[in-house]
């Protein structure tokens, strides 16, 4: 159980702001998940022949050094590489298919968090507070972002569990709820070539919408068919490489609260995330209706 | 000449079995009843104290003091509950049961220095006066629900689910609600209440996390707050009701009973007492939380035996609905004509839900009612309570415990590969535990 | 007036505070969006609430008057006693959830499941409620100026409904029934007193068609 959060700038001149408004809403939704946080920005966008993969080390102190010179010998190109704690965005033209092959044999320490264009994933334990001050949330920019604070089921809290799901290029899902017929649709899944690296609800909600991407579905369509084929409680946020949607299940009974204005269009599980918005005075605020689809951008 | 066949009966269609289709063809409806399971499940009869012996020694009877006594919602509550016996009451409403037996159970209860608990219909003045510690009830019916009673109660119980229903609500048919019934619950006199099976106002451990903030604000975080659960996904569900904030876990086995409620969820629905005990002690120790957020377990508690494998597993306390009632004279072989009438007879009988109750008990009846006077129901709760607490004493004596609370599954064996693998307890004269690693 | 920031003091000192000394009236600042502000009232105090709130603001009241200059979220007046709350903005979902009596009035839209389970209090709402609203409503009145969302009424008991715009998909059991003259006078009486202002002429009344009070085979498919 958990709190999502979701902010889409429709007015680019705000997304140096990203990182403040994104950490505000992230540190609202603190008691409602306590137990950690995990953020899925839109930047940085590389051109069409490059991947950006954020990766994740289990080690605080790995050496991403040699990972990056590694990489760069193996497939003789530049690589690009942000670090930020114990994550690091790479940038390369290396094929992803080989990418994660190369990853797997020669870094198995590591785990791939995202895969796209624009999109970079960060989960880590910890508050929700912390995890803002850690990876200094404040100062990133970006046009988009999707948030998560979780309460585990499990002591062990690890981040595997942890939202945002990612399961295709720039494609990400947090999901505040509880499904119930993902056992099953995980088989019919991965008969379908989805793979999962976990046995959590809300990363085959994130591959349910992959599946109908690759099927040829926009973003809307999938969402719609989700309405039938998703059983359970649940109000998702996705974020794509340019768009951001949000739908609730029929029965609506999991919280969910958007805001909108001239410049921006914010979600969250709870109003007060939202409250101290910049621009919330002039924003629109409404709670999105059972099984509808609302989306921004080309979703 | 042939021999006449003997008669054979089908297991997969039973006598059982055929009556109730017979029933289904001619009504049309599910059957709906009260009790808890009938049907046979591991319980803690599978378990066996290995007592006193050279290398662990016994206490001496009445001298060599045994306490009993336990503090419930230690947590967070300025007022926790301090009770002389780890036996309470369980919730049971009026409505279900009679205003004679509420104030029977009160009684006792106060008699004994124990709690009873409202159920799904509200506080009684009969209950709040006769019973000195009162655990009250918030339901997803809310009926009766008022800020006056949640102030003058000593603790509140978030009812999310029960054993008999993991998922299912309130049940009380028309025959039940009389005026006064009806009155309290809002509800037109003689109809059949529907139930709400979730809250109204919250769903999800996030939100139940915000609901509990608001009774604390309401009862300026004095009293303890208890979550009661039907044992269903245990681990999720104890783990997630820590974070929510809960001062005391209640949790109810599937032989849970219960005044009305479909057969088939009694029967088929949440998992038996002894696994789901292990389960919820297990939760709390992973957390940390183990006798800190304190557990009190319930579902087919019937002795002094049961209730000392319950603390021995790791409870702090256990609760008692279907034998309280049987203390009063559930099933006991009076008014024979009475239980006839019903259909059934004493031993069998599980028709509460009818509001007939040939013992006066689960009755809005007057007539009755009539048949249990407060104090007699309240001398034979006491005298059982007495009795069980005797026996929980006598076992953990012959275990060398100079309090309850200091039995440990160490005490214990298993007689059963089943209750072994549940209970996490080795069989018995061997080390092995199915499914546990070495 | 006795005033009281939130930015600098917390939801427990307020309500401490208005639960041992609640006389007169109260000026609350900065709620952002707290929870369970002004919770468990039990007194005719006045309180004002410059801002929006969070969950389960005004749970349990009694006696006192609250109005939020702002929004509200989820579970507003949630087992009202008696008293009044009025919100100015728009509210989240389950607003008057099971509540007994008062007055609960929202000037803008309530979300889903306005006045669930609702035991005797009246809502009024001049804009529109969500789907689900007046859901298992046992008693009490339910007034909407606007629309209402789908299942509206599904499973009522004796609430009463009056809505003056579009109607969804009704909920099982729930009715159209005819407005007497005094269902009208009723509704005046609860407009006039929420300040609310609306031709009594436009509303339709809704209720319990009762088929799910004593079970009944042919009816089997409403449950």
């Amino acid at each position: 159980m958990c709190g999502i959060v979701g902010i889409y700038y429709k007015n680019k001149d705000l997304n140096k702001h990203l990182g403040t408004m994104l950490s505000s809403m992230l540190v609202q939704m603190s008691e409602r998940g306590p137990d950690s946080a995990g953020v899925a920005v839109y930047r940085n966008a590389v051109d069409s022949s490059s991947t950006k993969i954020t990766l994740h080390a289990a080690d605080d102190d790995y050496d991403w050094n040699q990972m990056h010179s590694l990489l760069a010998k193996a497939f003789s190109t530049d690589v690009d590489i942000e670090i930020r704690v114990n994550h690091a965005v790479v940038a390369t033209t290396a094929p992803l298919p080989e990418f994660r092959t190369w990853l797997a044999l020669n870094c198995p320490d590591l785990r791939i968090m995202s895969a796209g264009t624009t999109i970079e994933i960060y989960k880590e334990k910890g508050a929700p507070r912390d995890f803002v001050d850690r990876f200094q949330l404040q100062d990133i920019q970006g046009s988009h972002a999707l948030g998560h604070t979780r309460m585990a089921t499990e002591s062990a809290v690890t981040t595997q569990h942890s939202h945002p799901f990612s399961t295709g290029l720039d494609l990400c899902l947090v999901h505040n709820g509880s499904l119930s017929n993902h056992n099953r649709l995980r088989e019919r899944l991965q008969e379908e070539g989805i793979e999962f690296q976990t046995d959590n609800d809300s990363e085959v909600a994130a591959g349910y919408l992959m599946w109908r991407l690759h099927q040829g579905a926009s973003l809307e369509q999938a969402l719609t068919s989700a309405i039938s084929d998703l059983d359970g409680f649940y109000t998702f946020a996705v974020g794509t490489r340019n768009g951001f949607a949000v739908l609730r299940d029929p029965i609506a009974c999991k919280p969910a609260v958007m805001a909108e204005n001239d410049d921006w269009v914010a979600m969250a599980s709870e109003f007060r995330a939202i409250a101290q918005l910049p621009g919330v005075e002039q924003a629109t605020v409404w709670e999105p209706a059972p099984a509808t689809v609302y989306s921004w951008g080309e979703a | 000449m042939s021999k006449q066949n003997p008669l054979r009966p089908s297991a997969t269609f039973s006598l059982d079995v055929l009556a109730e289709i017979h029933r289904a063809a001619d009504q049309g409806i599910y059957d709906i009843r009260g009790f808890g399971t009938k049907r046979s499940l591991p319980n803690f009869d599978d378990l066996l104290f290995l007592g006193a012996s050279m290398s662990r020694y016994p206490l001496e009877g009445y001298r060599e003091k045994c306490g009993t006594d336990v503090t419930l919602g230690t947590r967070f509550a300025k007022k926790p509950i301090e009770l002389n016996i780890p036996i309470t009451i369980a919730g049971m409403s009026f409505g279900a049961l009679g205003a004679n037996a509420k104030e029977a159970l009160g009684c006792a209860a106060t008699q004994m220095g124990t709690s009873t608990t409202t159920g799904d219909g509200g506080m009684t003045e009969e209950e709040r006066q006769s019973s000195e510690t009162l655990v009250y009830q918030v339901l997803p019916s809310r009926y009766g629900l008022n800020p006056d009673d949640v102030r003058r109660a000593d603790a509140l119980e978030i009812v999310v689910g029960q054993g008999a229903k993991p998922g299912g609500g309130g049940m009380l048919l028309g025959q039940k609600i009389t005026e006064r019934v009806a009155q309290m619950r809002d509800l037109p006199k003689g109809i059949d209440q529907r139930s709400a099976c979730r809250h109204p106002d919250w769903t999800g451990p996030d939100d139940l996390e915000i609901k509990i903030q608001e009774l604390r604000e309401i009862t300026d975080w004095q009293i303890p707050i208890y979550i009661k659960i039907g044992a269903a996904r245990v681990a999720y569900d104890v783990a997630l009701s820590v974070k929510a904030g809960a001062d005391v876990i209640v949790l109810d086995g599937m032989q849970g009973g219960t005044a009305a409620t479909q057969d088939v969820f009694i029967e088929q629905v949440g998992i038996p007492t002894l696994p789901a005990l292990r389960m919820a002690v297990d939760a709390l120790r992973e957390l940390g939380m183990h006798r800190k957020v304190q557990l009190i377990v319930s579902g087919g508690i019937r002795t002094g035996a049961d209730i000392a494998k319950a603390l021995a597993m790791g409870a702090d306390a256990v609760s008692i609905g279907s034998a309280a009632m049987v203390a009063l004279g559930c099933n006991k072989p009076v008014y024979l004509k009475d239980y006839q009438k019903l259909g059934t007879e004493p031993g069998y009988c599980h028709h509460c839900h009818t509001g007939r109750c040939p013992v006066g008990i689960t009755t809005q009846d007057p007539h009755l009612e009539a048949r249990l006077p407060p104090e007699l129901g309240a001398r034979l709760l006491r005298n059982y309570l007495t009795t069980l607490t005797l026996e929980v004493q006598t076992l953990a004596r012959a275990c060398g415990k100079s309090h309850v609370l200091n039995l440990e599954p160490e005490d214990m064996v298993a007689l059963t590969i089943e209750a072994a693998a549940m209970a996490r307890i080795p069989l018995a004269g061997t080390d092995w535990i199915p499914g546990a690693s070495k | 007036m006795t005033e009281f920031d939130l930015a600098q003091d917390s939801v427990r000192s307020l309500n401490q505070r208005l639960h041992e000394s609640p006389t007169g009236r109260w000026l609350v600042s900065h709620p952002d969006g707290r929870h369970c502000i002004a919770a468990g009232l039990e007194a005719s105090v006045e309180i004002n609430i410059a801002g929006h709130v969070g969950y389960y603001c005004a749970g349990m009241n009694k006696q006192a008057h609250i109005t939020i200059e702002g929004s509200a979220g989820p579970g507003l007046a949630e087992n009202m006693m008696s008293g009044s709350v009025r919100v100015k903005g728009n509210v989240s979902h389950c607003a008057g959830a099971s509540a007994h009596g008062g007055l609960l009035i929202v000037e803008g839209d309530a979300a889903a499941r306005c006045g669930i389970s609702m035991k005797g209090t009246d809502i009024v709402v001049a804009g529109s409620v969500g789907h689900m609203s007046a859901f298992m409503a046992q008693t009490g009145r339910l007034v909407v100026c606007g629309d209402a969302g789908d299942f509206l009424g599904d499973s009522i008991y004796e609430a009463t409904i009056y809505i003056a715009g579009k109607v969804g998909e009704l909920g099982a059991d729930c009715i159209e029934k005819k407005m007497t003259p005094e269902h009208r006078q009723s509704l005046a009486d609860l407009l006039s007193a929420s300040g609310v202002a609306a031709d009594t002429g436009s509303f339709r009344r809704y209720g319990s068609a009762r088929r799910l009070y004593n079970f009944n085979i042919d009816h089997a498919s409403d449950y």
